[in-house]
């Protein structure tokens, strides 16, 4: 996710975009306010997205004369693999050969590489075909220059694997020969390159490419942020207020001054509501290491002022999200007409499904070092938003944009937490406080749950009719969550098209009769996103109560659930009341239907859908559209007598479209099964009197190895078709999980859990 | 303090109660060490003291002097630790990697006392280490691999 534009979301209705048609290639489109010039047209994917895209050989591919390729990296490594997915295109474009490709990652500077906003699943959807064009053309500039040097027309040569050769002779030139003639020649024009055939792929699509990061991390080299060091560097932690929005009203520093190797105590200005990324208030302790840092803040005496939010109790406001979810709210999409259809049905079913705050608990916590030489501030950050990140601290130290440099480290774990840089503006602050002093802030656990960017907590309120044989006529679904806008924005009280457009209103169902409404929800803390976003409580919802409506029905669920999609067809996005669609066009990313159906019938056919087991155990089974990815999960449960959950195996079906690097896509999805065990079984953030309850893993457990699925099964759908577009990877694996989860559960215990985390909930069963 | 990290006596100029993680990142510049908690829940910060794995999080350095320090940097002087590191590469365990350190010198304890865990011996050294990515099924695989190798080799 990007940060959202902060665009009025009162009424999603007259706010959306919808599409009325296309006109010599010229998309017009409709608004509140009429219609739009076709100038204004909206634009999708990466020409969405700020600085677009770049496909610059030379900014992006560098050849020694040892033949070592450097390929920089411009999107920021947290685990999803990019640091070897983006080298391993180019280098297959560039026939080169991987154990000579090395990775450099580029600092913040999007007008040199375009876009670096690493979230949204976009690093590979976006720069796929720029980086296969960035690869195709280096080729083409290196066998011009074997030609040029052998003085051959360039048709009677060729690339292969780290070699030009000369197809009649049998001339053979390797790249770093060649490499110093190649750079001097032009880049060739976009339109003359040739790309390869798929059929000639050496490394996209295939597996056995090992990461290019493994080898440091296995031996404890690899440099996270929190590693940075530089000359004369002293260490700082911060005491932020408990409570967002909340003042230092006074403090007393005398106690932590006394302890021996404490250099100064700094008081860091807060930013009225909504701060956007900037730092809470804070008074921040400067030490010689971290550990005088700590204990000196202990020592720190200090009154707060809790502001607006000091009566934030997270029980009572999930009570208020209830009562919201009871009335009506705005409506977001409506088809035929609900109350009739309600009216008229043999039967009803209603539920309440509820997703409390959670923290992202990056294994790495937030931290950030910085220091400022001759008026230029250099940063050191485990930032998703290097571009962000730089204008940011310029800004906030008004210097230009300029006199700021953001270098980038390997992210610890990133999930939408390390998108929000409040900790890189700190860092800046105080060094600019320490005279320009390298300084770095470190984060404790404590601090990371306390103050983190918090997913929201939602209400979700589904009602259905059904006709006599079980099928729905009527579908209402209300939900009820404080929007991401709220942290851009002043107060606002309804959920984004962005948010709703995250599995509210986009559900292909074939119901006659559909209304998806909005009540309203303020925010009381910092609300981010978190991976998947508003996807897993949606998902969670939705597809837990097709589960509740086939039960009902005296019906196979899965059947059930591919009734309700339907047959195979392509939805215009617009259709469904999706303005949004991940911000890509709706004409090459329509909602396919038949995607969707197909990944349903894979992990159940997989899992042995139907197979019997025993006592205590079942299959569930949840499907979900999300980052333009389809996604089904099939999780199998034993429930032991004291309620005590293992969960033996899950099997998941992925359909991203082509897939660029299998082995990154199939741990993606591994790791999205655990985390969506964790956030169903264990994780829950609350809040007393404005404060974060949770202080550290004790109190916010998530999943150990121990608990994990024994045996996770990545199914992907296999395409050889190029021309399809990429989907997004890095989150669609998540919002089915904890469905598919509560359904095992239903299944085999006759139990529903319609609020997360489960947590003990079938002990008292 | 002279503290002997990976066989090499080291001095620290700290105070007593400086967690032993603090003086291997902020003092003596071992930075694979990973700080994840502070109160030995995470296992990011794992070590091995005398061959034994501790959380140096939570370890003072006054209780360690003397004795004998082993970090994810020298634990390649170790078989088990580096028939670990290769099947961590082979299998492409790591995601974000950061946890990964201590994954490591959890399994390479466990493989110097128990040379083939069964699952439920994993489950008993490994639950200690947090992964938020999620790496679980391929630590499990890559701790029963090393294991093989190591018992291939005479």
């Amino acid at each position: 996710m990007s940060p959202p534009l902060p665009f009025p979301a009162e009424s999603p209705r007259l706010d959306r975009r919808q599409f009325l048609e296309t006109l010599g290639g010229l998309v017009l489109v409709a608004s509140a306010a009429g219609i739009v010039k076709a100038e204004d047209a909206r634009k999708y994917g990466a020409d969405a997205m700020p600085h677009g895209v770049s496909d610059d050989p030379l900014t992006f591919i560098s050849i020694g004369e040892d033949g070592i390729v450097t390929v920089v990296v411009h999107r920021s490594e947290m685990g999803q693999g990019v640091r070897t997915g983006l080298p391993l295109i180019i280098a297959d474009e560039l026939e080169a050969d991987w154990s000579k490709v090395r990775v450099k990652q580029a600092p913040a500077d999007e007008a040199k590489f375009g876009n670096q906003n690493t979230d949204g699943s976009r690093s590979v959807r976006h720069f796929v075909d720029p980086m296969r064009r960035c690869g195709a053309a280096a080729r083409t500039m290196l066998e011009a220059a074997a030609a040029a040097t052998w003085k051959v027309p360039v048709q009677s040569v060729r690339a292969v694997n780290h070699e030009v050769i000369h197809t009649e002779s049998g001339r053979k030139l390797g790249y770093g020969a060649l490499a110093r003639a190649a750079a001097q020649l032009p880049v060739p024009p976009r339109e003359s390159l040739k790309l390869k055939q798929p059929s000639q792929f050496r490394y996209i699509g295939k597996d056995g490419t090992p990461m290019l990061d493994g080898p440091d991390i296995a031996h404890g080299r690899a440099q996270y942020g929190i590693d940075v060091r530089v000359e004369g560097m002293l260490y700082a932690v911060i005491a932020r207020s408990p409570v967002f929005g909340g003042k230092v009203a006074r403090f007393d520093p005398a106690e932590a001054l006394k302890i021996p190797g404490v250099v100064k105590v700094i008081e860091i200005p807060g930013t009225p509501i909504p701060s956007e990324f900037q730092p809470l208030n804070g008074v921040a302790v400067v030490a010689q290491d971290t550990w005088t840092a700590i204990k000196a803040r202990q020592a720190l005496k200090i009154e707060w002022n809790d502001g607006v939010h000091g009566s934030y109790d997270s029980t009572a406001y999930r009570a208020e999200l209830e009562q919201a979810v009871r009335k009506p709210g705005t409506v977001a999409r409506e088809v035929g007409d609900v109350d009739a259809a309600m009216a008229k049905a043999a039967r009803k079913v209603q539920a309440e499904y509820y997703l409390p705050h959670i923290a992202h608990a990056t294994m790495e916590p937030p931290n950030a070092t910085a220091r400022i030489v001759n008026g230029h501030c250099e940063v050191w950050a485990p930032t998703q938003a290097p571009q962000g990140t730089r204008e940011d601290v310029a800004k906030r130290l008004g210097l230009p944009f300029e006199k700021v440099t953001v270098h980038v480290t390997l992210l610890g774990g990133g999930f939408g937490r390390k998108s929000k840089h409040d900790f890189a503006i700190e860092a800046a602050l105080l060094s600019q406080q320490m005279g320009g002093r390298p300084v770095k802030v470190t984060w404790t656990r404590e601090d990371d749950l306390h103050h983190d960017f918090f997913h929201t907590v939602s209400v979700e309120g589904l009602h259905a009719g059904l006709d006599a044989q079980g099928k729905p006529t009527a579908w209402l679904h209300r939900s009820a969550a404080p929007t991401i806008i709220s942290t851009f924005a002043p107060d606002p009280k309804h959920e984004a098209p962005f948010e709703l457009g995250m599995g509210v209103v986009n559900v292909p169902f074939q119901i006659p009769n559909m209304r998806m409404e909005n009540p309203p929800a303020a925010a009381h803390t910092r609300i981010g996103w978190f991976r998947s976003v508003s996807n897993v409580p949606h998902a969670f919802a939705v597809q837990s109560f097709v589960a509740e409506l086939a039960a009902a029905s005296g019906r196979d669920h899965r059947d059930y659930l591919l009734d309700l999609i339907g047959p195979a067809r392509r939805i215009d996005p617009g259709a469904l009341q999706d303005s949004w669609n991940h911000d890509e066009s709706p004409q090459r990313y329509p909602f396919d239907t038949g995607r969707l159906r197909r990944v349903i019938e894979i992990a159940t056919r997989e899992a042995g859908w139907g197979r019997k087991l025993p006592k205590g155990s079942g299959l569930g089974l949840a499907a979900h559209y999300s980052f333009v990815s389809y996604t089904a999960a099939v999780v199998e449960v034993q429930v032991g007598a004291q309620g005590e959950i293992v969960i033996p195996r899950v099997d998941i079906a992925f359909d991203c479209g082509p897939q660029v690097y299998p082995d990154r896509i199939r741990s993606q999805l591994e790791g999205a099964a655990i985390m969506g065990m964790s956030l169903a079984m264990l994780g829950e953030i609350t809040f007393k009197k404005g404060r974060v309850e949770q202080d550290n893993f004790h109190a916010y457990p998530v999943t150990r190895l121990s608990e994990a699925p024994r045996d996770i099964r990545v199914h992907l759908v296999p395409t050889s078709d190029w021309s399809m577009p990429l989907g997004g990877v890095g989150e669609p694996g998540l919002p089915p999980i904890a469905p598919a989860l509560c359904n095992a559960i239903f299944a085999a215990t006759a139990k529903r859990i319609r609020r997360l985390p489960i947590g003990n909930q079938l002990a008292s069963a | 303090m002279e503290l002997t990290v990976n066989g090499t006596g080291m001095n620290v100029t700290a105070t007593d109660d400086t967690p032993l993680l603090w003086a291997l990142r902020d003092h003596l510049g071992l930075t694979g060490t990973k700080f994840g908690c502070g109160m030995a829940l995470c296992g990011a910060c794992t070590v091995h003291i005398d061959g034994e794995p501790a959380r140096a999080c939570v370890t003072p350095i006054s209780a360690v002097a003397g004795k004998k320090i082993v970090t994810i940097e020298g634990v390649s002087a170790t078989q088990q630790g580096k028939a670990l590191q290769e099947a961590w590469i082979q299998m492409n365990v790591p995601q974000c990697g950061y946890c990964q350190s201590g994954q490591i010198m959890s399994a390479a304890a466990l493989l110097a006392v128990n040379a083939k865990p069964d699952d439920s011996d994993i489950d008993g050294a490994m639950s200690g280490n947090i992964c938020r990515c999620g790496t679980y099924p391929r630590i499990r695989a890559a701790i029963k691999r090393a294991a093989g190798q190591l018992e291939k080799k005479p």
